[in-house]
């Protein structure tokens, strides 16, 4: 029987995944993938906690909406900020992008 | 319930689409007015809140909270807001036709820090943040063809992304704990007693989540690099009222959702405070480039102010909100001058600022009263504060904590008089006056003014913060 801790496991290892991706990753565009996957292992947790702590409301599909929602508007920014930064130096790789040292 | 107590966010919002239309309708030459509008909206705004300032209302079940401690918040955000327009008049040509466009993101980020510091609600809080967030990625990558400016925004993106992340993933295992998002309901469906291991976690990934946003370290390491290559007022306005915001939420969500853990989060708190301290300090000392030096001495004031929620007694929260106050009237003055002198000079390096006392004095003796302010050397604002801070830590407890702060304090004004050494001392390059137009000396003065009486005569505005803190049943 599957239950809230297999979910919970699913949406950790998700997490995990995408944070190795964010600093395993050079290019801009996967990097925001990487994002993108932490971003849905949370939905995943919301929708599975909301399941099984509390089946009658609908608390946890709420967030995950509003999740999805802001991901959204924040990829899209993600995205034009990328064009404009390729346009400029043709090039996506954070390698390049080292003006300042961190 | 009295939906009028919402007005302030409704108008900002409404400003901003209008400030946006408006922008985009009228000819290139007559772009000024939107600056104007913007002003005198956000202006209307303020007097707004400040009149309803003791009328407190819960709406939608406890989501959405207006009381004294928001509406202090609010007047935080928006003189911070009205401050930097007044400052950013000349270097918002840089931005050429997207001026009207530019007002309208920083007032979004207004609206995104006012529902914020008002949320209630853990979904609240992250869509606060993200409109805040969002607003600020398009802000630091304002300039076109600026490089540096270009990469700030990229980072800012992605480290902004990876934060949101790590604080949702606290957000969902809070949630698992407690069946619910509302911090009041939290703190009930918590009860006392052992935490269970994911509501820890949860709660160290919310401290990691919102201690991206107060750049505490080990979370701060985008800092430099985004402020230094941001538009200087958008950088000014992300140190001040970013931080604020964050620090806002921190907050009420751990004094009103997380009051009676046995959970030891103070000790935590106090580590990274100050770890803050300290990193924040030695790096700011060999920096050249006065953009970047402030941006590790933000630092460093993040970790200053961190110390008031260690506390967390009646003095240190005092601080706390007196301190983010008096940050903004310090650092802002601050950046007004370093962005009046890159206009001129093109760059923020500490050549540029050599021998500036003979070429614009109010703008050297502005730019070492808001220095000497931020180090906290009495009688100015800075004193007050770290006053009231280091009482509240060695009240609970935390005497270490407050004899770090002491130190580093004094290591702190070295690196603030270095740039007073080279404005009085130094030799200029070039002789003739630098301009300073109506509206930029107007916020110098207003932040002059505004660190020199908060010094001499804390009274009134350290009432006011009691009057704020009242919300949370605190020792």
């Amino acid at each position: 029987m599957i239950g809230l801790n297999h979910y919970l496991l699913l949406g950790t290892a998700l997490f995990g995944i995408g944070l190795y991706g964010v600093f395993a990753k050079r290019n801009a565009i996967a990097i925001l993938m990487s994002v993108e996957l932490m971003l849905n292992a949370v939905n995943v947790n919301f929708v599975a906690i909301n399941r099984f702590v509390q089946p009658a409301a609908s608390l946890g599909q709420l967030f995950a909406i509003f999740v999805i929602v802001v991901a959204a508007a924040e990829v899209s920014v993600g995205l034009a900020l990328i064009i404009s930064i390729y346009r400029q130096r043709r090039s996506v790789n954070l390698d390049d992008f080292n003006l300042m040292k961190w | 319930m009295s939906y009028e107590l919402l007005a302030p966010e409704i108008a900002v919002a409404a400003l901003g689409l209008l400030v946006l239309a408006i922008g985009l309708l009228l000819p290139a030459h007559s772009r000024k007015a939107v600056g104007y509008l913007a002003v005198l909206g956000l202006a209307a705004v303020l007097v707004l809140v400040i009149a309803n300032f003791n009328r407190e209302a819960v709406f939608f079940a406890g989501v959405y909270q207006v009381d004294k401690y928001t509406n202090f918040f609010r007047i935080l955000f928006l003189s911070a807001a009205l401050l930097i327009f007044m400052m950013s008049s000349r270097y918002n040509h840089l931005f050429g036709e997207r001026q009207g466009e530019w007002f309208s993101f920083m007032l979004f980020a207004t609206l995104g820090m006012m529902i914020m510091v008002a949320a209630g609600d853990l979904i609240t809080v992250y869509v606060g943040l993200e409109l805040m967030t969002i607003s600020f990625y398009v802000l630091s990558a304002y300039l076109f063809d600026d490089r540096l400016s270009a990469e700030a925004g990229l980072k800012y993106l992605i480290i902004g992304a990876l934060s949101s992340a790590v604080l949702l993933f606290g957000m969902s295992l809070v949630y698992a704990s407690s069946a619910t998002t509302v911090f009041t309901e939290i703190s009930g469906a918590l009860g006392s007693g052992p935490e269970q291991p994911a509501l820890l976690a949860g709660i160290v990934m919310l401290i990691a989540g919102l201690g991206f946003k107060i750049s505490a370290v080990p979370f701060h390491m985008w800092t430099p690099d985004i402020y230094q290559g941001a538009p200087t007022p958008v950088t000014a306005y992300l140190s001040v009222a970013s931080k604020a915001a964050a620090f806002s939420v921190l907050v009420r969500l751990f004094l009103s959702a997380f009051p009676g853990l046995s959970f030891d989060w103070h000790l935590v708190l106090a580590v990274l405070a100050a770890l803050t301290i300290v990193i924040g300090n030695l790096t700011a000392l060999p920096q050249t480039n006065v953009k970047r030096m402030l941006a590790y001495s933000s630092i460093a004031q993040a970790g200053y102010i961190l110390v008031g929620l260690v506390a967390a007694n009646s003095y240190g929260l005092k601080g706390l909100l007196f301190y983010a106050l008096l940050y903004v009237f310090s650092n802002v003055g601050a950046f007004a001058v370093v962005t009046a002198v890159e206009v001129e000079e093109g760059d923020a390096e500490l050549e540029s600022f050599s021998g500036l006392s003979r070429r614009a004095p109010m703008l050297a003796a502005v730019l070492t009263i808001c220095m000497l302010s931020l180090a906290g050397i009495p009688p100015l604002a800075g004193f007050a504060g770290k006053f009231y801070l280091f009482a509240g830590a060695i009240q609970a407890g935390y005497l270490w904590l407050a004899f770090i702060g002491l130190l580093m304090s004094m290591i702190s004004v070295y690196y603030y008089l270095n740039v007073a050494k080279a404005m009085y001392i130094g030799a200029s390059r070039r002789e003739e006056r630098l301009l300073v137009p109506t509206s930029v000396s107007t916020a110098l003065w207003i932040c002059l003014l505004g660190t020199v009486f908060l010094g001499v005569y804390p009274g009134p505005l350290s009432g006011l913060t009691e009057l704020a803190i009242a919300i949370f049943s605190i020792g």
